[in-house]
């Protein structure tokens, strides 16, 4: 069929079953726009192009499904970068599309020209510069099964203006044949064989999730092994809601933030079994002194990440849930000789924020809201505190219900994801969790939301400061705190008015339930300020060795 | 510890950006890479001489199979052959010459060019081999010198081929 390259763009994402699409119009992109415009896709006009990327970012996150986002060429793209670099970090699926200038001006430095294909190279799982109009519709299809497919992460498509003017006869390829990429899902049954013996000998084991066992879709196969081997289970920021926060087995967060638990499990683990974790950095602290008693076998469908960080025993390439599926289907039980009441006994340390008297302490607002909201909430997170307390004191039920920039720790992903979320599972509560400077940092996407008339559900955490940043000025820079104090914030509940969205401050106590109350219960966007403890930290100074632990990470 | 590995990429633009750009990005250190066609017309080949412990090797073949755009990587092994060419401009006056044609015959190289003052020298050979040449010629002057990256390829029935897929990842010996 005869169709201009615009056309075929948007048959394509047709064709790939895309029913939304995030972006920014420009000069660059006005013949896609134009085919847009008749189509049956519905599109996101954000404020700022970085939002678009953030935004499908949110929605593939939430749904599982490919995001679709779009800019004009130069600054457009360029405003893209930190949304792309936000999804690849966490190994988002996410379809990136920008203008270009015409194929015969590249290179020349023509008006909104930017060499994006080559500024992206470093966070695209792969990127195209379109060359040929008739290349569109396998360029298309193979975008979606790359970032769709094994480790999932962003794609690029650039498209000169010419090349969406041209025509060309579409055909939809049924296929892709990629001859250098063919990722391994099935696990070797070697080492599936080698894993059930290190299960069986061990005394102690511990399963460890990350984001791969969210994208891999493996709550059920984790379940029925950490019921069936009695191993508990700990979660790296990425992989909260792999595992159900509120089962008896969960011990929550680990890392330089974890809880305490999940740490100290680590420390006495003598099997670690991880699951689509990378362990970062922030996972693990120094990692010579790291899971120093176990063994560790590694299950990833990315053989680059195995080995990488810590050294790994008994390492499987494969898929977590088609993995985990075939070794379940083998004869494995353990019994346990008193693990469990031991790591049932370190659930049992109380960890909190510090004393909070100046304002309202920030772990029991979560812990509100964590008691309060339907089990299928989606929580998004920014960037900050608030994040890790929410990583620590918020129970999490199910997978891609805790939306958080993990990898990049993009502060201004918050509001923006939240929409995307919300617009991917209109029947889902989305709570945004985020800090005041977070906030502002997206704040323009608020229009968005009325816009859209997506009812997100937005509790600002204010401490009229950059909290992190302030609490690492506090423990290690002598509490002197320089340019972290937020002067000059608007009142949030005014500017909520201004947008026409509801709002309203809590700054006691005994008002933290109505105000997780009127959140919930109001239909349509709402922000509730809940005005917290200005020095409340992550973890409270007490000299323990965690703390120690701690300053090494966020210093 | 140096290291050679043969690479086949897809014969596409930008591909060897894509592969340049991961070892600037990734911190490992390339101490020669050469690229070129091969057989297949839709294929070129790589090789890279990388500098590392076995861990780092690891990690480059590991992130050079990530790239969507790279089909096979290998290890060439220590035994095979490698070459590199040198082309060196090296003063020569009618007073010198013949000592360092003499010079050149010895290490089976070619004199490509002449004029009064000046021999361009052609040498191919592995990476002593050359260096060997290029101490020697130091004492005429060295005016102008240009250098390949190396080449490998290994002996017998050994070959770097598309001949599986690069799934089916072998658990046991690509992991450390």
């Amino acid at each position: 069929m005869k169709m201009t390259g615009a056309e075929a763009v948007v048959r394509a994402l047709e064709l790939e079953g895309v029913d939304i699409i995030f972006g920014y119009p420009g000069g660059a992109v006005t013949h896609i726009y134009d085919a847009l415009g008749r189509s049956s896709i519905h599109h996101v006009l954000v404020r700022n192009e970085q939002a678009a990327a953030h935004g499908a970012s949110g929605y593939a996150r939430a749904t599982g499904k490919v995001g679709v986002c779009i800019s004009t060429s130069g600054p457009g793209a360029t405003n893209m970068i930190t949304g792309i670099a936000t999804a690849y970090m966490d190994s988002i699926p996410i379809v990136a599309i920008t203008g270009q200038v015409p194929l015969s001006m590249v290179g020349r430095d023509v008006f909104q020209e930017a060499d994006i294909t080559g500024a992206t190279e470093p966070f695209t799982k792969y990127s195209y510069l379109v060359r040929n109009p008739e290349d569109l519709p396998r360029i298309f299809k193979e975008a979606f099964h790359i970032a769709s497919t094994g480790r999932p992460g962003p794609v690029l498509i650039d498209i000169p203006k010419d090349i969406a003017m041209a025509t060309l006869d579409f055909k939809y390829p049924d296929e892709v044949n990629l001859r250098g990429y063919k990722p391994t899902y099935m696990g070797h049954p070697g080492q599936i064989k080698r894993m059930i013996k290190a299960i069986e000998e061990s005394r102690r084991p511990l399963i460890c999730v990350g984001g791969g066992a969210v994208s891999s879709g493996a709550t059920e196969e984790i379940m029925e092994l950490a019921e069936r081997i009695k191993a508990p289970v700990a979660s790296t920021l990425m992989g909260i809601g792999a595992f159900p926060g509120d089962h008896h087995l969960s011990l929550g967060f680990l890392g330089q933030h974890g809880v305490y638990a999940a740490n100290r499990a680590v420390e006495e683990a003598d099997l670690l079994i991880l699951l689509g974790a990378r362990m970062g950095d922030r996972a693990t602290g120094k990692t010579e002194d790291f899971a120093q008693k176990a063994k560790v076998i590694h299950i990833d469908i990315d053989p680059a990440e195995i080995g990488k960080n810590i050294g790994v025993n008994i390492p499987i390439v494969g898929d977590i849930k088609t993995t985990l599926g075939e070794l379940l289907k083998k004869d494995i039980e353990r019994n346990d000789w008193g693990w469990l009441s031991r790591v049932r006994e370190w659930k049992q340390v109380h960890e909190g924020v510090g004393d909070c008297r100046e304002g309202l302490n920030p772990m029991e607002i979560i812990k509100t809201l964590s008691d309060m909201v339907p089990e299928n909430t989606i929580l998004v997170t920014d960037v900050g505190q608030h994040q890790i307390w929410a990583g620590r004191y918020y129970k999490t039920r199910r997978p891609r219900t805790f939306l958080t920039s993990g990898g990049l720790g993009t502060m201004g992903y918050g509001l923006p994801a939240a929409l995307g979320a919300k617009l991917g599972c209109r029947d889902k509560e989305v709570v945004l969790l985020i800090g005041d400077g977070g906030l502002q940092m997206n704040l323009a996407e608020l229009a968005t939301l009325v816009q859209e008339r997506a009812p997100v559900k937005i509790m600002i955490l204010n401490n009229g400061y950059l909290g992190m940043v302030r609490e690492i000025q506090e423990k290690i820079h002598g509490g002197r705190y320089y340019q972290t104090r937020m002067e000059g914030n608007p009142d949030f509940v005014k500017l909520a008015d201004a947008y026409g969205i509801k709002g309203f401050r809590v700054e006691s106590q005994e008002k933290i339930v109505w105000g997780i109350k009127k959140l919930l219960s109001w239909n349509g966007p709402i922000i509730g300020e809940f005005v917290i403890d200005p020095m409340a930290n992550v973890i409270p100074i007490q000299g323990g060795k965690e703390d120690e632990a701690h300053i090494r990470g966020i210093g | 510890m140096k290291h050679i590995l043969g690479v086949l990429v897809e014969n596409h633009p930008g591909v060897l950006s894509k592969v340049s750009g991961l070892f600037s990005r990734r911190g490992f250190n390339i101490y020669s890479l050469a690229v070129g066609m091969t057989e297949d017309p839709t294929v070129s080949r790589i090789t890279i001489v990388v500098e590392g412990d076995s861990y780092i090797v690891e990690q480059v073949i590991k992130q050079l199979n990530k790239l969507i755009d790279v089909i096979k990587v290998s290890r060439i092994e220590e035994d095979s052959l490698t070459r590199e060419l040198a082309l060196i401009k090296v003063k020569a006056e009618p007073a010198t010459r013949h000592q360092i044609v003499e010079l050149i015959n010895i290490f089976r190289a070619q004199v490509v060019d002449i004029n009064k003052n000046h021999l361009i020298v052609e040498i191919t050979g592995d990476s002593e081999k050359i260096t060997a040449l290029v101490d020697m010629l130091k004492d005429y002057g060295i005016e102008e010198m240009v250098r390949t990256g190396a080449i490998a390829i290994n002996r017998g029935r050994k070959m770097l081929k598309d001949d599986r897929n690069k799934g089916g990842y072998d658990n046991g010996n690509n992991v450390l």
